[in-house]
């Protein structure tokens, strides 16, 4: 039950669907206004996103990334913090496993993956952990210092590619390929093998992973003591004090967890898609992600659904751009802007009226019955 | 009947036609930074867009915002039927190597960067000798013996820039300063015209009176610095001597325009060859601007100091170090 | 005038009763989602009379007056000022038609001195120093007239509470308030201040003002009403002029059924000391000391109360007791064991283990999480004990269970441990508290205002379970801002004032007024 006695399936479903129709209505305004059929458009998007194999496998590998990226906003967010470092937290993850899979690329993946895993987590979580430190014993705001580590990390991890880990005789700042060995299967791949002919997509074994993620974070927030002290202190600071909880030990492991999460983007995007560490390739997923937890009211089953809607989103709207020559990727971002914007920064401004039209109801119904 | 079937023939010849005289289907991927960048990737719309005007051939066109699309894009406009398709940008370099292998029969041309596949012609430029001659003008203009670089993002190929404008600035007069600045270490240091400008002004400062920017987007801001403080400053990319006619001393022009126009017509033609193509001086790959806009800061000394210079390297009697060979700047 | 009126009063009502209403609420009627808050409430409040409303918490007091003063709107019904039907959409409104509220958190700027607190918002001038000269002649003459003495160009915030809820009033006064609004206005009080403030509300009925005063404290309704309006589950249960009723009849009007007000209790048998402080200081953030040199004992199977008015070092001293807040001199043993010296502030939790249980004064801020089902609640302190955990995940089972145990002993509802926290009412959060402080069977027991924003029915059942405890032989630490609660629970009393105890004495000998004179700070040898 929320605070203001709407049912919860108008919380949870009907309220993102409003917002997410009315930004769809503002984005085919948009369209209308470049001069094109909106309803073309939608379906260019719809089709896009879902029409083919290979088009959902794109979808779903932008899905497991904005699933981890989400995912690290909502921990931190259950702890009262606002991590927006996912981006920074992505890229050194990507360090950590670009090292693993340049000095160990040759085993073969099932035991590589576990690695690379532990390797994205503990440099991502590293990167998180020091804003988590500085905001439990020094009191500085993480949203101040992870933006700047956001920075911090783009340096360094650019420093390391043109100077240290470029590959030989390359002017590419980006490391050498991955032995082939250490490849996560793409989807396609267990698709082809299955019988089923379909194109190629990015999509790799990393998608199980970051469900398996969502699972675990659920089962740590909601069942396991850390995440109760976690919680608490996000939800009442005082209380968890009084609960002899330490809300600078939550603060700092909810911040290292977070950026763990977030350095498993690198999971999917270096070890599963691209095979070698490259600047930028967090793409402002580690931002799409703040929007992500957002619609998904920070709970993991709705991060993994509003990844879905984001994913889409991507994949559509770049096939928009490609169907439609005049819809500019530019315009692809405004709509995915217009999406963020109702979602995540106005979710509210159509509670007040829904609100207001589940009061009428459950007061006209008895009156009804009266009747 | 007969009617019929004679209208079917004429419709069907009609539909062929287009065909066969335009048997290629081009497609151009940008890099990320987007089409209107003023510079480079500019520069390749504005050569695809002259191809289109020439042979009235439509071209696909994409422009990726993020890794996995550069791939994605490739294989769309593969499937799509594109014959011919540029990447613009070192970026493209590994996502062209995959999809080649997949498309053996579609032909893919890469701007900056270098792979080896049989369906794959890679073209390089030579920008430190297109970047030895305005620095060489650089050092000729100056006043103060001082001459400035503005790069964008600190990687190699900038530094390639630097490297070959420092060498010309020096070999024309021995001595002169070369400050150099890089914007940032992101991809935002592309375009980030601010921060151009204050870097130029502090260059200015220490007392450089020309600047040479080689920093995509950012270099707008340069430009305005330099005809702020009354100084002078070189375009890169494009031929960008129109934005600010008086202190615009000249550009480094990398004709990407032109490779471009070149893959697509030798594929319409039947002359594209894979392998690596590299521009330089003397295949007018690279150059200088001089047109009505800068004529008047442009002495006759200098136009004659910068012919010799140009056909002594087209010669092979002046050496321009090359930073990528050894990702060094030694000469 | 006045008889045309009463003889166009229907039938059936008192003589002169219509004529000379303030006001009056017809069919007032307000939900908020599933919640009843106010049900057809008929209500009239005759001018120039002290009108007390009670009822429980969550009986709908404070959401009719704040209908009354513009916050809320009424989803229907109607509001009659002078028999004449008025809209009031927001305070303006409300002010405009002569009505005025003295909020339960006072509305002033501490900054400012008496005088422009007065006029803000009311500045009808340009320059306010102009409308400042013209406000210093009228509040001298309002305070002339109704015996409420404030230097005008005092700060408020050098102003004990009582004055400033005197500026309060005076600021209504000064916008032509004739009907004035009191929420709970003595909860903040002294005894002495809350003499002085009815004496007020007195001579302000005397100049023909009407007074509504909300409050759940029986004696006061009793002290200086003339009628009382008593509410339940939003409705309206009664109307009773005061001198025909007594307190008993209006708590069970309040809450349906016969409710003991006297807590019975035989005399303690204390035993062997189980808390004893000594020499405790404690500075707050600002380095400010809270508890000066703070000196007492607690033995087992007493009741130790702590009167005061709030903010004179009780939750200073109780936070450094259980560990949340360090201290800079002092000793503190339980059972004759060190357990707390120094700067440091200890980790409550250590503490708990050692036998130390604590109900914190402000439940909403530390006791409960809202946003936490109750069974979280329930554990809040006690989530690393082994029972209630696995290897590594918790035993959402024996969580459930051991909530579900809690609230069948001490009759929590709805007895649904997976409800949110923030769902059950005042009494239900604070009974589970209790319950999960008091089934641990510690051997002192720490209790801040244990009744605080609880329903009568509940205070009871609280009171008895603490009187149970001390009989099982429990040490316990009560203290409370309500002198009532003192009197009836604690064997012995200690009075704080300023951080320090100015007095101490058996219950048996205690009085209202030697409290409520040593609360002010004001010792025997020096009155």
């Amino acid at each position: 039950m929320t605070g203001d006695g709407l049912p919860r399936w108008v919380d949870l479903a009907l309220i993102p669907l409003v917002n997410l129709l009315v930004a769809l209505l503002l984005a085919g305004v948009v369209v209308l206004l470049v001069g094109e059929n909106p309803w073309e458009a939608l379906k260019a998007l719809v089709w896009g996103a879902f029409g083919s194999w290979d088009q959902i496998g794109y979808t779903l590998f932008y899905t497991t990334s904005l699933v981890f990226t989400g995912l690290a906003v909502a921990v931190a967010f259950h702890c009262g913090l606002f991590n927006i470092g996912g981006e920074g937290q992505a890229l050194i993850g990507g360090l950590g496993v670009a090292l693993v899979c340049l000095t160990l690329g040759d085993l073969p993946w099932p035991l590589l993956l576990p690695l690379a895993i532990l390797g994205a987590m503990l440099f991502g979580g590293f990167w998180a952990f020091v804003p988590g430190y500085l905001q439990a014993e020094r009191g500085s705001h993480t949203v101040i210092t992870t933006i700047m580590f956001n920075f911090l990390a783009a340096i360094l991890l650019n420093y390391l590619l043109v100077e240290v880990l470029i590959e030989p005789g390359q002017q590419v700042p980006q490391t050498a390929r991955f032995p082939d060995a250490g490849h996560l299967p793409y989807a396609h791949e267990v698709l082809r093998a299955l019988g089923v002919r379909t194109g190629p997509s990015p999509l790799n074994v990393t998608f199980l992973v970051a469900l398996l993620a969502a699972g675990l974070v659920w089962l740590f927030l909601w069942r396991s003591r850390w995440g109760y002290e976690l919680r608490s202190t996000g939800a009442n600071e005082q209380a968890a004090r009084y609960g002899g909880i330490s809300p600078g030990r939550s603060i700092m492991l909810a911040m290292a967890l977070s950026g763990a999460l977030a350095g498993l983007l690198a999971i999917n995007e270096v070890m599963g898609s691209q095979h070698r560490l490259m600047l930028g390739f967090s793409a402002g997923f580690g931002f799409t992600g703040i929007a992500v937890a957002l619609m998904g009211r920070n709970h993991p089953v709705g991060v993994i659904l509003a990844a879905l809607l984001f994913g889409a989103l991507y994949q559509g709207g770049s096939e928009l751009a490609f169907e439609i020559p005049t819809f500019t990727s530019d315009m692809v971002v405004v709509i995915q802007g217009l999406v963020i914007l109702f979602c995540g920064a106005l979710e509210n401004i159509f509670r007040r009226p829904i609100v207001a039209f589940f009061r009428q109801r459950t007061r006209e119904t008895p009156q009804e019955a009266a009747a | 009947m007969r009617k019929l079937f004679a209208g079917l023939v004429v419709v069907a010849w009609a539909a062929a036609t287009p065909a066969t005289a335009a048997d290629v289907v081009p497609g151009l991927l940008f890099d990320m930074g987007g089409k209107f960048d003023k510079s480079f990737n500019e520069a390749a719309y504005q050569g695809a867009e002259a191809f289109k005007k020439k042979t009235g051939i439509e071209y696909l066109e994409f422009e990726p915002t993020n890794e996995a699309q550069r791939e994605q894009a490739l294989r769309r406009m593969a499937r799509r039927g594109a014959n011919i398709i540029v990447g613009v940008g070192f970026s493209q370099t590994s996502a062209i190597e995959t999809v080649a292998k997949e498309y053996p029969d579609v032909k893919f041309t890469l701007i900056d960067g270098v792979t080896e596949a049989p369906n794959v012609q890679s073209v390089v430029f030579k920008e430190h000798e297109g970047s030895f001659l305005v620095g060489m003008l650089a050092a000729m203009a100056s006043k103060t013996g001082k001459v400035g670089f503005v790069g964008g993002m600190d990687i190699p190929l900038i530094r390639k820039f630097a490297c070959g404008y420092e060498q010309g600035a020096k070999h024309a007069k021995d001595g002169t300063e070369v400050l150099v600045n890089m914007t940032g270490n992101t991809p935002s240091a592309w375009n980030d015209p601010t921060k151009g400008g204050e870097l130029a002004r502090s260059q200015f400062d220490r007392g450089a009176d020309v600047v040479f920017a080689a920093a995509g987007a950012t270099g707008v801001g340069v430009y305005q610095a330099a005809k702020d403080g009354g100084k002078l400053a070189i375009g890169v990319d494009s031929n960008q001597n129109h934005l600010h006619p008086g202190t615009m001393l000249s550009s480094m022009v990398k004709r990407v325009d032109v490779a471009i126009e070149e893959a697509f017509t030798d594929a319409m033609n039947g002359e594209w060859k894979s392998g690596l193509k590299v521009l330089g001086l003397a295949e007018d790959g690279v150059g200088w601007a001089l047109d009505d806009n800068n004529r008047a800061l442009v002495s006759a000394e200098m136009e004659s100091a910068l012919g010799a210079a140009r056909k002594a390297i087209v010669a092979g009697d002046i050496e321009v170090a090359d930073y990528s060979a050894g990702n060094s700047c030694d000469y | 005038m006045s008889t045309t009126a009463s003889e166009a009063a229907p039938a059936g009502t008192s003589t002169g009763r219509a004529a000379a209403m303030a006001v009056e609420l017809v069919g007032v009627d307000k939900s908020f989602g599933p919640v009843h808050a106010n049900r057809q409430v008929d209500m009239a409040i005759e001018a120039g009379t002290i009108h007390g409303i009670v009822g429980e918490n969550g009986a709908g007091k404070s959401t009719l007056m704040k209908i009354l003063y513009g916050f809320y709107q009424a989803d229907s019904g109607e509001i009659r000022v002078k028999g004449a039907p008025v809209r009031i959409r927001d305070p303006r409104d409300a002010i405009a038609a002569g009505i005025g509220m003295v909020h339960q958190h006072f509305m002033l700027v501490d900054t400012f001195t008496v005088l422009e607190n007065l006029i803000l918002g009311a500045e009808d001038q340009f320059w306010v120093r102009r409308s400042l000269d013209q406000a210093r002649d009228e509040l001298i003459a309002i305070e002339r007239d109704y015996g409420l003495e404030v230097p005008p160009d005092a700060l408020v915030a050098e102003l004990p509470v009582g004055l400033q809820q005197r500026v309060e009033i005076l600021k209504i006064l000064f916008r032509g308030a004739e009907t004035i609004i009191l929420d709970e206005p003595t909860a903040v009080l002294t005894p002495q201040e809350t003499d002085e403030l009815f004496k007020i509300l007195r001579r302000l009925k005397a100049e023909g003002k009407t007074v509504v005063l909300i409050t759940h404290k029986l004696q006061e309704i009793m002290a200086v009403t003339d009628a009382v309006t008593v509410m339940r589950d939003g409705a309206v249960v009664g109307r009773v002029d005061t001198a025909k009723t007594s307190r008993e009849q209006l708590a069970e009007m309040m809450v349906g059924r016969k409710v003991l007000l006297r807590v019975e209790k035989t005399p303690a048998k204390p035993g062997a000391p189980v808390l004893s402080v000594e020499g405790l200081t404690v500075t707050d953030e600002a380095h400010q000391p809270k508890v000066l040199d703070l000196s007492l004992e607690v033995r087992a199977g007493e009741i130790l109360g702590i009167a005061g008015v709030s903010g004179n070092g009780q939750t200073e001293l109780i936070e450094a007791l259980v560990g949340l807040r360090g201290f800079t001199d002092g000793e503190v043993k339980l059972k004759g064991q060190s357990i707390l010296s120094g700067y440091q502030s200890s980790d409550p939790r250590e503490l708990r283990h050692l036998g130390l249980g604590h109900v914190p004064e402000d439940r909403l801020r530390m006791g409960v999480v809202v946003g936490f089902d109750a069974s979280e609640t329930a554990i809040l302190g006690y989530h690393d004990d082994p029972a209630y955990n696995g290897r590594l995940l918790s035993d959402r089972a024996k969580v459930v269970a051991h909530c579900e145990e809690l609230m069948q002993a001490f009759d929590v509802r709805p007895a649904d441990p997976l409800l949110r926290t923030g769902s059950f009412s005042g009494g239900n959060q604070q009974k589970l508290v209790l319950a999960r402080e008091i089934q641990r069977d510690p051997a002192l027991l720490l209790v801040g205002q244990p009744t605080r924003g609880v329903d009568i029915g509940a205070i009871e059942f609280i009171h008895r379970r603490l009187i149970e405890m001390r009989d099982a032989g429990k040490a316990i630490l009560l203290v409370s801002a309500e002198l009532e609660e003192i009197l009836a629970l604690a064997d012995r009393i200690v009075v704080m004032h300023e951080g320090r105890i100015v007095g101490e004495m058996p219950t048996a000998e205690a009085d209202r007024r030697k409290i409520g004179l040593l609360m002010a700070g004001i010792t025997e040898d020096a009155a």
